[in-house]
């Protein structure tokens, strides 16, 4: 039995529709970061340079709280806390602050901190200028490591928010072994 | 077409087991898409009275944890693609082809495989439960990273989804190509029978929808097995990602597995009211307009990750617009019965109380898309009370309604009349003491997905259970009814079979012979 050629051209054209409806699904994967960085959400903060980072004017009649949480996921050997859990801020300041890091393991670590910033409205607010989550961190066992971050809370920060939490959450970094892989390399944005 | 026809013409049909393997005849594959679904229909259930069974009192009495967690993944995944949308697509192939006067499908061949496909797919699935380690127990939504936990059913179960997107996808491009190419001279669109219009537009919403699960799916694996990150925060993924990519595919979804179900309703309510449908047109309009809104509305399912707030209004406005529509298709069957000359056989009653519970789901579904309502009920037993009035009294009662409907066509029998009606009674009262309670169970807080529960919840839990062990065990007349009918006990149906029917399919004899329409019939 043959199947009529107008049946066959509508059944391929519907089944191209689908394979492009597969290619639909994974365009939301970048379109997702993309909109994700735009606007904040899911609170993904953005990294300036520290050039652009001074031309910015310091509101000295504002002050904004920023408090800092450390976590660790949950089969990292690791402790991670930040060195101070709250700082109070001029919008336009760059702020310096550490955390601290020590494999508590007995085997080294590559770790890749995720950053986060609740409320997701500051998040497009919140500048990272240096931070230990750009790289990944190894840890030899037993080693501890102070971890800079430095950033700027945008001047344009809606007067609404007052006070800003940055999360960080310390993964063991994907696929990367850490007897094999030297310190700093693989810079992640 | 021509060529099908005298294919028809010139042999008989197969006979023994090659009738039903290597069938493209669509009744044969519409059949065999029926009693699959059928046994699913019973798989999924049991996994339901597991559920049940153990949330009788609180305490663990016969499964652990684990257990019954793999119990609510498998019975949500094998009622979705096993049960409903098998269904949905058995009578669609049974009733496109006779009711707008074609000799067949317009791909019999796509059509066989896109059935046979269904088999290995759950074959694999329930494989999964008799593996170490389990089934997957993650939930039927599969969120990562907990899902990604899943052992050495994981990838089982995502070559499953495969599969089960690929049988539905090409069922899809079946229907759209028989009700484009193959409707007889005079059959024009806005001709066709509620039913077939609800298939088509249903038929490309999965053509839509399916391949972006797939792509979910595919995702998942290749971050379990392949070192990708897409939802692996420490690769630089999103777990939150995957809610987005499944919900749009999910929230079609639902609409997959109901507006066939409107198009059932719509063919039987006019059919014992004896009275054309009231707003015809309209009615293609409002599904076509679900249809449409059903790719903007996922985020209603994720209120609570952290939207902002004009996500949430965006997301809360167009979910509570669906409204419109939905409402449009109540008042038109309400409509269509007003000064009708009503009477009340068996697919009647299921068609009325698919109205006023499917419009009892709809309103729990209101409540649930009001976003700062949302994050009390979230996650809770409101949501499963919700969900189980819109796919329980809605989806699957339009199928027992439209078996019962059509069932003396397709066999030339009358099932039992007095039978058909007590499992009605016993359905649909034990389905609202199974399902209204768990309203009260999650507006009082009670988790969904856990196997234990605080001992204030008892009540309507054990109220709940005994209701849905007497759903449970009525389906067995269903059952034992479907059987006899099938078997020849049972009057002699006549072509019309219902008084109050119109349309072609009413005008072949039941049962309608094996090749129907060799000649195509002339449309008024």
């Amino acid at each position: 039995m043959t199947t009529p050629a107008n049946n066959r051209r509508l059944a391929w054209k519907l089944a191209f529709f689908a394979m492009a409806m597969i290619g639909f699904g994974y365009l939301l994967v970048p379109l997702y970061q993309v909109y994700c960085t735009r606007t904040g959400f899911n609170g993904t903060t953005g990294r300036i340079d520290y050039g652009d980072a001074v031309k910015r004017k310091v509101d000295t009649a504002r002050w904004v709280t920023v408090e800092f949480v450390a976590n660790v996921s949950g089969n990292l050997p690791w402790e991670f806390h930040p060195e101070v859990v709250r700082l109070k801020v001029h919008p336009g300041d760059l702020v310096l602050t550490r955390f601290h890091a020590r494999n508590l393991g007995n085997a080294a670590i590559v770790g890749q901190a995720i950053p986060n910033v609740t409320p997701g409205e500051a998040a497009p607010y919140f500048h990272k200028i240096e931070c230990f989550c750009f790289s990944q961190q190894p840890l030899a066992p037993g080693e501890g490591k102070d971890l800079p971050l430095q950033f700027q809370v945008d001047p344009q920060l809606p007067t609404t928010i007052g006070t800003l939490t940055l999360s960080y959450t310390f993964f063991e970094a994907p696929g990367v072994r850490a007897d094999r892989r030297p310190a700093g390399d693989a810079a992640r944005g | 077409m021509a060529e099908i026809a005298l294919h028809g013409t010139e042999h008989g049909h197969p006979s023994g087991i090659t009738r039903w393997l290597f069938s493209t005849n669509h009744k044969d594959i519409g059949t065999l898409y029926l009693l699959f679904s059928l046994t699913m229909f019973f798989v999924g259930g049991t996994f339901a009275m597991v559920i049940r069974a153990e949330l009788f009192k609180p305490g663990l009495q016969f499964v652990d944890a684990l257990t019954f967690n793999q119990m609510t993944t498998m019975h949500a995944l094998v009622m979705i693609f096993g049960a409903v949308m098998p269904a949905f697509v058995g009578l669609a192939n049974w009733m496109i082809p006779l009711m707008i006067g074609a000799p067949d499908m317009a791909l019999p061949r796509l059509n066989n495989w896109s059935f046979w496909i269904l088999p290995f797919a759950f074959t694999l699935l329930l494989s999964t439960l008799f593996m170490p380690g389990g089934g997957p127990a993650g939930g039927w939504t599969m969120y990562p990273p907990l899902f990604l936990q899943t052992g050495m059913a994981f990838p089982f179960v995502i070559f499953a989804i495969h599969l089960m997107g690929i049988s539905s996808v090409m069922g899809a491009i079946n229907v759209i190509t028989t009700v484009f190419n193959m409707r007889a001279p005079g059959m024009v669109f806005r001709k066709l029978p509620m039913f077939v219009w609800t298939w088509l537009i249903t038929a490309f919403l999965l053509i839509a929808a399916m391949p972006v699960l797939a792509g979910a799916v595919t995702m998942l694996l290749t971050d379990k097995y392949f070192g990708t990150s897409f939802f692996n925060a420490a690769g630089g993924g999103d777990p939150v990602m995957f809610q987005h990519v499944f919900w749009f595919f999910g929230h079609p979804e639902v609409y997959i597995m109901i507006l066939p179900a409107f198009g059932i309703v719509s063919q039987i309510v006019p059919t014992f009211a004896r009275k054309p449908l009231f707003g015809y047109t309209s009615m293609i309009y409002a599904v076509g307009a679900i249809a449409i809104l059903s790719f903007i509305v996922w985020g209603h399912h994720m209120f609570t990750v952290g939207m902002p707030l004009a996500g949430e209004l965006f997301f809360m406005y167009s979910t509570i617009l669906i409204a419109v529509p939905t409402g449009v298709k109540v008042f038109n069957w309400v409509a269509t019965m007003w000064r009708g000359s009503l009477t009340f056989e068996t697919p009647m009653l299921w068609a009325l109380s698919f109205i006023v519970l499917f419009s009892i789901g709809g309103f729990s579904g209101l409540m649930l898309g009001l976003a700062p309502v949302d994050f009390q009920y979230q996650d809770t037993y409101f949501v499963v009370a919700h969900f189980h009035y819109v796919l329980v009294t809605g989806a699957v009662f339009a199928i027992v309604g439209g078996i019962h409907y059509w069932l003396p066509k397709w066999t030339g029998r009358m099932y039992d009349e007095r039978l058909g009606k007590l499992h009605f009674w016993l359905s649909v009262i034990s389905v609202n003491l199974l399902f209204f309670p768990q309203h009260f169970l999650g507006l009082a807080g009670m988790p969904r997905r856990v196997a234990d529960y605080a001992v204030q919840y008892t009540e309507w839990n054990m109220m709940s259970s005994i209701g849905g062990f007497i759903f449970g065990a009525s389906q067995l007349l269903f059952l034992y009814n479907v059987i006899r009918t099938i078997r020849g006990s049972g009057a002699k149906a006549s072509d019309q079979v219902w008084e109050g029917a119109h349309g072609l399919e009413w005008t072949l004899p039941s049962p309608p012979p094996y090749h129907s329409f060799t000649t195509a019939p002339e449309v008024k």
